[in-house]
């Protein structure tokens, strides 16, 4: 089966550091798939890498077997590539209503429109209104963005994403920072992510990455490490010597 | 108040009142056209307001808009002027085809010199604009048998317009087309930054990353309405040389690049307004302290313009909009 995104050699040099490091990588259909490692171990490389912030000094990057190595950022987005950032990058003057509008209209087809009023197609109002209740932001689609509490943006942020209709989403740390009493409803949000939708969540906190994924990769020192199913990782004696410090069993 | 669940026709209903004609802006416009029959003394002054408001509205369409800013706007000024001047001088006078003319003309500029705006930090686009604007206006000065060079374009004859409205020294015919060619550009602007495009325009304003991360063609919405900027500078640019019968080098200068800037951030980035309102302050000041203190008049703008960037216009706002308020019982939003 073609893998839903697939990296071959990937290799990212600053200067004489390879940030990425001949990293050969599969995402499969429907996949929930974690990739961790340590800090300073290039994950946010290799997601910007993947998504066309930056272009890879060599090696190959497909997505649904086609290659998009040297495309950039938004033709990625419109093969069906989409991420949340790490931290928000939101617009915040906006309300979610129009961000989240603004990611359909595009999808659509709609958002070069310049002689209709934003909310004039209805087909866009009601994928919008879903959208805002499917990531519990049903009660702040009028607010501010910037002013909207701190859990709320994040859902926004994977709102966003998931309005380009991804086929591939990367998560980069959707929960970092997120305080205890808004983080359950946005990991039930991530949880109910359509399978169709092949998932790789780039994450710091163990108890999210176990509970959601299904295979781990392991990047260390810019280059893949270990993989496997989350039993293997945590049982994996390598690994918790470099990452989990060894003091979780399995 | 805040239902758990949302509707399409809420969303509808937010967005189109967010689309609709507000009071405030319905009594602006209703002052602009009471000031011009209120006003008959005044016509030419109001003129010369019409268009350096439009010069500032295109420029908001690109630093209010899109975040791009620019010390080089009077390139398409400039070359408007020049194509609604050399219009009338050799083909003919008719004001509204020299008015398309000075728009295409600009706008091609506009559209060739965009694709060096698209990316680079502020200094750089301040320094490629500035470059644009003294390329442009050392063409005009070189280039003689075409622009008259220093001595200005001579001999335009602008013919009456649709045949019929003849320009007096008065200013009646200028000031009603100004203002109408204004009005004309301003509608177009504002259901441009009301549409889904517009929308798009203040994403790419507001985080670029962001917008090109939900598949927004950065580079094509840039190019777009930089062009259509272009357009309206041009139109500026057609309606000073129409109106004076005259286009001279200055229309390239520096200062007419920065004031315009300056008009812009008196009344503030953004909204579409700002330049109308920022081209009335400076007009009507310069008007008022250089009849007090000829030569001086520029301390008093710059004034303002260090305690509106000092002080912040948000925070103007924000006091003024919290004793509106507190003005109005029960009136907190």
């Amino acid at each position: 089966m073609t893998p839903a995104l697939e990296t071959i050699g990937l290799v990212k040099r600053f200067g004489g550091l390879a940030a990425t490091n001949e990293v050969s990588f599969r995402l499969a259909p429907g996949a929930r798939h974690a990739l961790i490692g340590p800090n300073g171990a290039g994950k946010t490389t290799f997601v910007n890498l993947l998504t066309g912030v930056l272009a890879p000094s060599a090696g190959a990057i497909r997505l649904d077997g086609r290659d998009v190595t040297r495309l950039g950022v938004d033709a990625r987005v419109r093969l069906g590539l989409s991420r949340t950032f790490q931290i928000n990058q939101l617009f915040a003057d906006l309300t979610p209503l129009e961000t989240i509008g603004l990611a359909v209209s595009e999808r659509l087809g709609h958002g070069g429109d310049f002689w209709r009023v934003a909310g004039a197609n209805d087909a866009v109002l009601d994928e919008i209104v879903e959208i805002g209740a499917r990531f519990g932001l049903a009660d702040a689609m009028e607010a501010r963005v910037g002013g909207l509490p701190y859990g709320k943006q994040r859902q926004l942020e994977i709102a966003v994403a998931f309005a380009t209709r991804p086929r591939v989403l990367l998560l980069d740390e959707p929960a970092a920072g997120v305080p205890e009493r808004e983080r359950r409803a946005l990991l039930a949000s991530i949880a109910d992510l359509p399978r169709e939708t092949s998932v790789l969540l780039i994450e710091h906190d163990m108890d999210v990455v176990f509970a959601f994924a299904e295979r781990i990769s392991v990047l260390v020192d810019g280059a893949l490490f270990a993989e496997g199913t989350p039993e293997e990782i945590a049982r994996d004696r390598r690994v918790r010597q470099v990452y989990l410090g060894g003091a979780r069993d399995g | 108040m805040s239902a758990a669940t949302y509707e399409t026709a809420q969303a509808r209903a937010w967005l189109a009142r967010r689309a609709g004609w507000s009071a405030p802006e319905i009594a602006f416009w209703a002052m602009v056209a009471a000031s011009a029959f209120a006003l008959p003394g005044s016509r030419l002054l109001i003129a010369e307001i019409a268009i350096l408001g439009l010069f500032a509205l295109s420029l908001d369409l690109v630093l209010g808009y899109v975040g791009i800013v620019s010390l080089g706007h009077a390139a398409f000024f400039g070359v408007g002027a020049y194509g609604a001047g050399l219009m009338a001088k050799h083909v003919g006078g008719d004001p509204l085809l020299g008015l398309a003319v000075a728009m295409l003309a600009a706008a091609a500029l506009g559209f060739a010199t965009s694709f060096l705006v698209l990316r680079g930090a502020d200094l750089t686009r301040l320094m490629v604009t500035l470059g644009v604007a003294m390329l442009m206006g050392e063409i005009a000065n070189q280039w003689t048998s075409v622009t008259g060079g220093a001595d200005g374009l001579q001999g335009v004859v602008v013919a009456p317009i649709l045949g019929v409205f003849e320009f007096d020294l008065f200013g009646r015919t200028a000031q009603a087309y100004a203002l109408i060619v204004l009005f004309l550009c301003f509608l177009v602007a504002r259901r441009i930054v009301r549409s889904p495009y517009g929308l798009s325009l203040r994403a790419i304003r507001d985080n670029r990353l962001r917008a090109a991360a939900i598949g927004i063609h950065v580079n094509r919405r840039i190019v777009g309405i930089y062009t259509l900027a272009a357009a309206f500078a041009g139109a500026a640019g057609a309606l000073a040389a129409q109106t004076t019968a005259f286009v001279s080098l200055d229309v390239f200068d520096f200062t007419r690049s920065a004031d315009v800037l300056l008009v812009l951030v008196i009344g503030g980035a953004g909204y579409l307004y700002g330049g109308l309102i920022g081209a009335i302050v400076f007009k009507v000041a310069a008007d008022l302290l250089s009849a007090q203190t000829p030569q001086y008049w520029h301390f008093w703008i710059g004034l303002l313009l260090v305690c509106l960037v000092l002080v912040g216009r948000d925070r103007i706002r924000t006091t003024a909009a919290r004793l509106v308020a507190q003005a109005r019982p029960g009136g907190a939003a």
